[in-house]
């Protein structure tokens, strides 16, 4: 029965924010636009002066290999995004509406982080399009290709719980989005989403390898493209389900720690 | 229906609420009244289950604010200062979403939220977005989403505040109307002619604690009694008029020379009015005008803290 309402107020959640999206599509922008600059960029700029070799697949080509990259950057993007969508919405006086109210209020929280994985979703949608038309020929089986994107949107939503605490604790989205920066930035850059790790200085290397974003980009990319398969496919989905046991948990407590103040 | 007792609420070293009680009859409508800062909206908060107190304990259509907070969220309304409402979703989606959080069903949740739009006049922008909606239609919409589970309590915080005349009158039709409907309801308000106006209750606060609690009438009488006031046409009779009613009343007439008027406090009624105008006649004095007066809520305010109620400017009461 709880769990019954649980979903059904997070459904109303979730219906919420896709209304708020048709009457405000330039809420979509950063999953839509973005992704498909960064694609074009990065495929045209630097496809002629980064050398993949055998991590670009059968034909060793820079598209193929970045995809995996601009896939979970995005994603990533768009989880961590989530704390300046909720950041504003505790800013208006709607949150004390839905306090007051008789509901799950968990669900206010799964409601924005189910929208938000639906936003990644169409993310990787624009992209993979986008990507073929500039040279992207995923080659591995359509059962890896579902669990490529499996992955890349499991991450997504960990990072969306992430967000949620983000996005709890900070005051202000204006704070957020400096805070992401500094943050994700370096994340995505001192990983395998752009060069390959043998390219970067030494000392970055062990780091570089290890952290989440290398692990689920790795993953992602030997599924598209049928390479030595699955060495990184169970640790990426560890790292997303480690994030998601601890985020979940802070998200909530957060967010109802600021909530009754 | 609505109790309180000794709730404190510290925020850091800032004290919004040092032991207030309070209790609210069934079918009644009690009116919290205070300056900015007094601590009502704090006190409403905390009623609300939108906040803990640091102490004290609370309940709400006898059940507990802290133990069921939300068992009391399905027994109650809440329509706050600032509208609680979704800004990108039309009056009628609103009424539609939080019915169904309300756990009502969907013919349920149509037929009243169409029954609250028609009632409180906002049927022809119904399908709008509350964006394009006026402060006075956002305030109606907003109570009119306290009330689509028909909840037998509805907090009110400040209803009023920074409406117009016309969206203050409207506002409090609709809540003399709950009134009447049998809903217990709270409110606070800086208005003491609205406290006067709506509630059979008043508890007037000033630095989160109670400084007075009754009806308006007796809080009117705490203040002092009922006054015979008189103007008079010719200043230089002042003397005789102040003869007269004195002789008329209990004790020394108040004289307020440059508007040519004193008034003297009085028991009853009983024929003073005649004898009044007949005394003062026969004196030789012109009478302009005069009846009887009761003091004002600001006059029982300024008696009760030593400062006037009302501190502008509007709307600054802090949500902590």
């Amino acid at each position: 029965m709880t769990l019954a309402w649980w979903t059904f107020d997070s459904w109303e959640m979730v219906r919420r924010n896709l209304i708020h999206i048709k009457r405000t599509p330039e809420l979509l922008l950063d999953v839509t636009l973005s992704p498909i600059m960064f694609v074009l960029l990065f495929s045209i700029v630097f496809g002629g002066a980064i050398n993949v070799g055998v991590e670009g697949g059968d034909s060793q080509s820079y598209t193929n290999f970045l995809m995996a990259g601009i896939f979970v950057q995005t994603v990533a993007f768009a989880g961590i995004y989530t704390s300046v969508l909720l950041a504003n919405d505790l800013q208006k006086g709607m949150i004390d509406r839905f306090r007051s109210l008789p509901m799950a209020q968990s669900s206010v929280l799964v409601g924005r982080t189910l929208t938000d994985l639906l936003r990644a979703a169409l993310a990787v949608a624009i992209m993979w399009v986008v990507g073929m038309a500039v040279g992207f020929r995923p080659e591995g089986s359509l059962a890896a290709i579902l669990l490529a994107i499996g992955i890349m949107l499991l991450f997504g939503f960990a990072l969306s719980w992430v967000g949620v605490a983000a996005g709890a604790a900070v005051r202000t989205p204006e704070a957020l989005q400096g805070i992401i920066f500094a943050v994700v930035f370096p994340l995505t850059f001192v990983s395998s989403a752009f060069v390959p790790i043998a390219t970067l200085p030494e000392w970055l290397r062990p780091f570089a390898e290890n952290q989440p974003m290398t692990v689920v980009v790795n993953a992602v990319r030997d599924l598209t493209l049928g390479l030595d398969l699955y060495q990184d496919t169970l640790p990426a989905i560890l790292w997303s389900v480690g994030i998601l046991i601890v985020g979940f948990p802070l998200g909530i407590w957060l967010y109802n720690r600021r909530t009754t103040q | 229906m609505i109790e309180a007792e000794g709730l404190h609420k510290y925020f850091g070293k800032t004290k919004a609420l040092v032991g207030l009680d309070l209790d609210a009859r069934e079918g009644t409508v009690l009116s919290v009244l205070g300056p900015n800062g007094a601590g009502k909206t704090t006190a409403v908060r905390i009623l609300t289950t939108l906040t803990h107190p640091t102490q004290g304990s609370a309940r709400v259509a006898g059940i507990d604010v802290l133990r069921h907070p939300a068992r009391v969220r399905a027994n109650i309304g809440v329509a706050g200062q600032y509208a609680a409402l979704d800004e990108l979703l039309t009056g009628r989606e609103n009424l539609g979403m939080v019915g169904r959080l309300y756990r009502l069903n969907g013919t349920t949740v149509r037929q009243r939220a169409a029954q609250l739009l028609e009632r409180f006049e906002l049927t022809d922008a119904a399908d709008r977005t509350v964006k394009t909606y006026s402060g006075g239609m956002r305030r109606r919409l907003d109570l009119a989403a306290a009330l689509m589970s028909q909840p037998p309590v509805v907090f009110l915080d400040e209803p009023t505040t920074g409406l117009d005349p016309k969206g203050r009158l409207s506002m409090w039709d609709l809540i003399a109307g709950l009134a009447q409907g049998g809903t217990t309801v709270l409110m606070t308000t800086q208005y003491l002619e609205e406290a006067d106006r709506l509630a059979d209750d008043i508890l007037v606060i000033d630095h989160g604690r109670a400084i007075a609690r009754g009806t308006a009438d007796e809080l009117k009488r705490q203040v002092g009694g009922e006054r015979l006031e008189v103007t008079i046409s010719d200043a230089p009779n002042l003397g005789d008029a102040q003869r007269v009613l004195e002789a008329m009343g209990e004790g020394p007439a108040r004289i307020n020379a440059d508007d040519r008027r004193l008034s003297v406090a009085v028991t009853s009624h009983e024929g003073v009015l005649t004898r009044a105008i007949r005394e003062l006649d026969a004196a030789g004095v012109h009478v302009d005008d005069i009846g009887f007066r009761r003091p004002t809520l600001d006059e029982v305010f300024l008696t009760l803290t030593g400062r006037p109620a009302e501190e502008q400017p509007l709307n600054e009461e802090v949500a902590s």
